[in-house]
C-alpha cells in the first residue's frame, strides 16, 4: 500500500512542478512525464500483487471531513482496474511528450501536464477509495482535470462546446451519486463504504437506477453518451487514449460496487442493463459506421464497447436472479475481461488516430487515404488494433466477447426467461461485431489505404520515436493477451470474486479455463498457418520472374485519379441508407437541370440524433423553467449571504 | 490413434475441396445445355496460378499481399476445427462455432482491406457491398447456430452433429428445416453464388466477391480462389451434416456418406443457380433478412417445444 501512496504523491509533485514550470515547455513535458511513469510502475507492483496473491491491503490516515475519512482499499477488482489505468497512463505518457512537442510555445504545456497528471491520481483515488467523501473528493478531481484536457484546443468553438456538454453532464452525474450514497449510508455515522447497510427493497431499486444514471453518465452508454463523441475527440490523443480506455470504466466499476450492496439482485435490474447494453452497442457501433472523422469513430467505438460491457453485467444479473450459476461466473468473467482488453485496444487505436492527425494534419476520412506508404508503422499498428476492435482472433478482443457468448450459450438450454436473454445478448454481439468489422475496415481503409484523397495526406510523416514506441508497446500487449489469455484467468477469477462473489470467482475460473485454452490453441494454429502460407506463397511451385509494378486496373481505364476511389461515405451508404431511421442522416444532393452539368456537390452527415431530438428540447425547457425563478438572483452578495442565514436558521428550526 | 483419423479428415478435406466448384459448374453446364469445363478444372487453374508471377499495383502495400494469405489460413484453420462427418477434428470445444464465425470474420475483413488498398472505385464497391452482406448474414448464421444448440443441447459443433440423429428429425422436423433453409441461404451469400452474386461476372456493378479480388493475380489469386473452395466446403458440410443424421458407428461408412452429402450439397447449389436469376442488389439484404426470419422461427419454435 506504501507503493500506491508514493505514486500518489509522485503525481501531485509532478503535476505541481509541471504548473511551475509551465514557462519552459521542455521541463514542464519532462515533469509531468517522468511523473506519469515513475507512477505509473510505482503503482503497477502493488497492483499486480494483490491480484496475484488475492489478499487485500488497506491503508487509513486522518482526515479531518465530517463523515470522510481517508481510507483506501485495494481488493482484487480495484487492482483489476488499475492496471489498465497504470499500463495506459504510462505509456500515453511517453506518447504525448512527442505529440505535444508541435504545441509547444503555442499552448501552456505545463497545465495540461498538471492536468494529466491530476486525472491519473483522481483515478487512483476513485478505484481504491473505501469512504464515500473521498470517492466523490476523486470522481470530481477527475471530472474536473479531463474538463480542463478538453479544453485543450479552447480557440476551437467545438472545443469549448464539447468541454461545456461533458460538464453539464459530470455535474449531473456527480448530483446522482451524492443521493446515492445519501441513501445507502442513511443509517450510518461515517461514509464508509463497509458500514453500509443492504438498504429496503424499494429504497435498493431507487439507489439501482440513481447508480445506473450518475456512473452511466460517465460510462457513457446510450442514451447518456451525448458527451462521450463530443468531448473524446476534443482532448489531445494521448487524453482521449486515457479518457476512452481507462477513464469511462469508472463508471463500470462503481457500478459494480453499488450493485455489491443492493444484494439480493432483482431480475429487472438485470434486464434494464441488458437492454441498455444491447441498445448501445447495435446504435453505438451505427453511429461509428457514419462518422466521417477518425476520433469520433473511436469514441463511438467506445459507446459499442461500454454497451457490450453493460450487456455482458445484465445478462450476469439475470443468471445469478435465476440460479443460473455458471452463466453468471461467465458473463461477469467476459464482462471484466473486456473492460481490461478495451482498454488496451482503444488506447492503442486513438494514439494511431492521433499519429495520423499529427503526421496529416487531419483525421477527417475525405481528407486521407495512402498514408500505408507514408506513415506504414502507425499503419499496421492502427490495423491491429482495429481488428483487435473486431474481436477478430488472434488479438486480444475476442477473449472477453469470447466469454460472453458462452455464457449466453450456457443459457440456452436452461429457461425460457434466461434463454432468452443468452439470445438476446449473442445476438446483440454478433450484429454489432458485423457492424463493427465495417465501421474499421472503413476507418483504416479509408485513412490508409488506396490513394491520398488531399495534398495534405499526401505530404503525411510518420509518427515520432516514442509515439510509436507507445503504440508498439499497446499493439503487443493486445497480441499477448490475445495469444496467452489462459494467463489472466487467476487474476480474472479473483477480481470477479471481489466483485460478484466467492462463487463465481471460482466458478469463473472452473468455467472459462478451457475454452481459454482452447482459443489460445486456435489462435496460435492461425498464426502458424499464416506464416506456412506466408512463406510458401512463391515456392510452392516455382516462380520465373519477380514480381512487377503496374497502375491499379481499373477495368481498362487507364487515368485513375485519387477522387475516383470509393470514399468512406460510399463505402458506409449501403448500411447507413437501410438504417437511416436509425442515423437520420442529412444529405444535400445535386439537382441535374442541364445536359451538361457543371460543378455539383453532395454532402451527408449522420446527426447527433439524442442531442437533438431529446437533450436539446428537454435543456430548453429546464432553461425556461429556470427563468421563472430568475427573480431570486440579483447578482448583489448580502442578499445571498442572507439566502445562506436564512437556509441555515431554517434548518436549525426544523432539527429543533 | 486419435490423431490419424483427424489427419486424414483434414487431409480429405483440403484435397477435396475444389472439386465441390467442379461439380456446382458441370450441373450449371448441364442446365445449360453445355458440355461444361473439366470437373477438376479448378485443381489446373491452381497449378497454373501458382507457377506465375505475380503483377502488384503501384498503390498498394504490405495490406494488398497480406489479405489473401490471412484470408486463406484463417479458413485453413477453420477447417481444422470444423467437424467431419459429425466427428471432432483436431480441435473441437465449447462454443468452437463462434470461434469459426470470428475466423470467418478474419478472412472478411483482411480480403475487404486489400481490396480497398488498390485504390480503385471497382473494388470499393465490392468491398462496401461485402461488408453490408456480412452485416445480414453472420446474425441469421450466428441465430441459427443458437437454434442449434437449443435442440441438440450442445455448444460445440462436434456435439451438435454428433447428437443430431434421425430421432431429432423425428421430434423437431420442423425446426432442423427451418435451419436448413436458413443455413443454405446463408451458404449462398456467403460464396458469392447466385442469386445473390455471380461468381462468373467480372464486370458487372452488381457483383460483390469477384471485383474485390480484381487486383490479384499470381499465387495469390490461386490462394484466394482455394480460400473460397474451401469456405463452400465450410458452409456445405454444415449443411451436409444436418441433413445426414445417420452414425452407424463406422468410422469409414460414415465418411463415404458424408463425402457423397458433400457432392448432393454441390448439386443442389449447382440446381439453385441454374434456376434462379440473380436477384437485384439491393433485394439481397431482404434474401438474408428471411434466412434470419428462418433462424428466428427455428428458435421460437425450439423453445416453445
Amino acid at each position: 500500500m506504501a507503493l500506491v501512496l508514493l505514486s500518489f504523491v509522485i503525481l501531485l509533485l509532478s503535476a505541481l512542478l509541471a504548473l511551475c514550470l509551465n514557462r519552459n515547455t521542455h521541463r514542464a513535458q519532462d515533469a509531468g512525464a517522468y511523473g506519469a511513469v515513475s507512477a505509473s510502475i510505482a503503482g503497477l507492483i502493488p497492483a499486480v500483487k494483490v491480484l496475484l496473491s488475492g489478499t487485500s491491503e488497506t491503508l487509513s490516515l486522518p482526515w479531518p471531513v465530517p463523515l470522510g475519512s481517508f481510507s483506501l482499499t485495494l481488493d482484487p477488482l480495484s487492482a483489476f482496474f488499475l492496471i489498465p489505468v497504470f499500463v495506459l497512463t504510462g505509456l500515453s505518457a511517453v506518447y504525448g511528450v512527442d505529440y505535444l512537442k508541435g504545441y509547444s510555445g503555442r499552448k501552456p504545456l505545463g497545465l495540461a501536464w498538471a492536468s494529466f497528471n491530476v486525472l491519473t491520481a483522481a483515478m487512483m483515488l476513485v478505484f481504491t477509495a473505501a469512504n464515500a467523501v473521498l470517492f466523490m473528493l476523486g470522481w470530481e478531481l477527475m471530472a474536473a482535470a479531463s474538463f480542463l484536457l478538453v479544453l485543450f484546443e479552447h480557440e476551437k468553438p467545438q472545443s469549448r462546446r464539447a468541454a461545456f456538454i461533458y460538464l453539464a453532464a459530470g455535474g449531473t452525474g456527480a448530483l446522482m451519486l451524492l443521493a446515492v450514497f445519501a441513501l445507502l449510508g442513511a443509517n450510518s455515522s461515517a461514509l464508509d463504504f463497509s458500514s453500509f447497510a443492504a438498504p429496503t427493497r424499494a429504497a435498493a431499486s431507487a439507489v439501482f437506477l440513481l447508480a445506473l444514471c450518475g456512473f452511466g453518465l460517465k460510462a457513457g452508454f446510450i442514451p447518456l453518451h451525448v458527451w462521450l463523441p463530443e468531448a473524446h475527440p476534443a482532448a489531445p490523443s494521448h487524453v482521449s487514449a486515457v479518457m476512452s480506455g481507462v477513464m469511462i470504466k469508472t463508471g463500470i466499476y462503481g457500478l459494480i460496487r453499488i450493485l455489491g450492496y443492493l444484494r439480493p439482485w432483482e431480475a429487472w435490474w438485470g434486464w434494464t442493463l441488458l437492454v441498455l447494453g444491447a441498445v448501445s452497442c447495435l446504435v453505438g457501433v451505427l453511429f461509428a459506421l457514419a462518422q466521417h472523422d477518425l476520433k469520433r469513430v473511436l469514441a463511438y467505438s467506445s459507446i459499442e464497447n461500454i454497451g457490450i460491457i453493460l450487456l455482458a453485467l445484465g445478462l450476469g444479473i439475470i443468471g445469478v436472479t435465476h440460479s443460473a450459476y455458471p452463466l453468471a461466473a461467465l458473463a461477469f468473467a467476459g464482462a471484466l475481461l473486456h473492460v481490461f482488453n478495451h482498454s488496451l485496444f482503444k488506447g492503442l487505436l486513438f494514439m494511431g488516430a492521433g499519429a495520423v492527425l499529427h503526421g496529416a494534419g487531419t483525421a477527417e476520412f475525405e481528407a486521407l487515404g495512402g498514408l500505408s506508404k507514408r506513415m506504414p508503422r502507425t499503419a499496421l499498428l492502427f490495423l491491429a488494433g482495429a481488428a483487435a476492435a473486431c474481436a477478430l482472433p488472434p488479438f486480444n478482443g475476442f477473449a472477453g466477447e469470447f466469454l460472453i457468448y458462452l455464457g449466453a450459450f450456457r443459457g440456452l438450454n436452461s429457461s425460457a426467461p434466461v434463454a432468452l436473454a443468452g439470445v438476446l445478448a449473442g445476438l446483440s454481439l454478433a450484429s454489432a461485431g458485423a457492424v463493427a468489422a465495417a465501421a474499421f475496415t472503413r476507418a483504416g481503409g479509408c485513412t490508409f489505404l488506396g490513394e491520398p484523397r488531399t495534398p495534405r495526406a499526401a505530404g503525411a510523416h510518420e509518427a515520432g520515436g516514442l509515439m510509436l514506441f507507445s503504440m508498439y508497446a499497446l499493439a503487443s500487449l493486445c497480441l499477448a493477451a490475445g495469444l496467452l489469455s489462459p494467463l489472466l484467468l487467476v487474476p480474472l477469477s479473483r477480481a470477479v470474486g471481489a466483485g460478484f462473489g466467492g462463487i463465481y470467482g471460482a466458478g469463473s475460473g472452473q468455467e472459462a479455463a478451457a475454452p481459454l485454452i482452447y482459443i489460445s490453441a486456435g489462435a496460435l494454429l492461425l498464426l502458424a498457418m499464416v506464416a506456412l502460407a506466408f512463406a510458401k506463397r512463391r515456392s510452392l511451385f516455382p516462380v520465373a520472374r519477380a514480381a512487377s509494378e503496374v497502375p491499379t486496373w481499373d477495368c481498362g481505364y487507364a487515368a485513375p485519379t485519387p477522387r475516383m476511389q470509393y470514399g468512406a461515405s460510399s463505402f458506409a451508404q449501403p448500411l447507413t441508407d437501410f438504417f437511416q431511421p436509425v442515423l437520420r442522416k442529412i444529405g444535400q444532393y445535386p439537382v441535374l437541370s442541364e445536359y451538361f452539368p457543371g460543378k455539383a456537390s453532395f454532402s451527408a452527415e449522420a446527426q447527433a440524433v439524442f442531442y437533438n431530438s431529446f437533450y436539446t428540447p428537454a435543456a430548453s425547457r429546464i432553461r425556461d423553467l429556470a427563468y421563472r425563478f430568475s427573480w431570486l438572483q440579483h447578482g448583489r452578495l448580502q442578499i445571498y449571504i442572507m439566502y445562506i442565514v436564512v437556509s441555515l436558521m431554517g434548518l436549525l428550526l426544523w432539527k429543533l | 490413434m486419435e490423431i490419424i483419423k483427424p489427419a486424414v479428415q483434414f487431409l480429405a478435406v483440403m484435397l477435396l475441396s475444389p472439386l465441390l466448384l467442379g461439380v456446382i459448374n458441370r450441373v450449371k453446364a448441364f442446365f445449360a445445355g453445355r458440355r461444361g469445363q473439366p470437373l477438376m478444372q479448378l485443381y489446373f487453374e491452381l497449378f497454373k496460378l501458382f507457377q506465375k508471377t505475380p503483377v502488384y499495383s503501384r498503390t498498394t502495400t504490405w495490406v494488398f499481399r497480406a489479405g489473401p494469405v490471412i484470408g486463406v489460413s484463417a479458413m485453413v484453420t477453420a477447417l481444422a476445427i470444423l467437424p467431419f462427418a459429425g466427428r471432432p477434428s483436431f480441435l473441437a470445444f465449447d462454443g468452437d462455432f463462434i470461434f469459426l464465425i470470428y475466423l470467418l470474420g478474419l478472412a472478411r475483413f483482411a480480403t475487404v482491406l486489400a481490396a480497398l488498398d488498390t485504390g480503385s472505385a471497382f473494388e470499393g464497391m465490392g468491398a462496401s457491398r461485402e461488408m453490408q452482406f456480412a452485416v445480414f448474414s453472420e446474425p441469421a448464421f450466428f441465430l441459427g447456430l443458437a437454434a442449434l444448440a437449443r435442440a441438440t443441447g450442445q455448444s460445440s459443433l462436434a456435439g451438435m452433429f454428433g447428437v443430431l440423429t434421425g430421432d431429432l428429425w423425428r421430434t423437431a422436423a420442423p425446426v432442423l428445416a427451418l435451419l436448413t433453409a436458413s443455413f443454405f441461404i446463408v451458404l449462398l451469400a456467403e460464396n458469392s453464388r447466385v442469386p445473390a452474386d455471380d461468381p462468373n461476372t467480372h464486370l458487372e456493378l452488381t457483383m460483390i466477391h469477384e471485383v474485390m479480388v480484381l487486383d490479384h493475380s499470381g499465387p495469390e489469386l490461386a490462394y484466394i480462389l482455394y480460400g473460397a473452395a474451401l469456405k463452400l466446403w465450410f458452409f456445405g458440410s454444415l449443411i451436409a451434416c444436418m441433413v445426414l443424421p445417420r452414425h452407424s458407428g463406422s468410422w469409414a461408412s460414415d465418411s463415404g456418406l458424408f463425402l457423397l452429402a458433400m457432392f448432393v450439397v454441390a448439386a443442389a447449389v449447382g440446381v439453385t443457380e441454374s434456376v434462379l436469376a440473380r436477384l437485384r442488389l439491393t433485394k439481397v439484404p431482404y434474401m438474408l433478412i428471411t434466412a434470419f426470419a428462418f433462424s428466428a422461427l427455428a428458435l421460437i419454435f425450439q423453445v416453445g417445444r
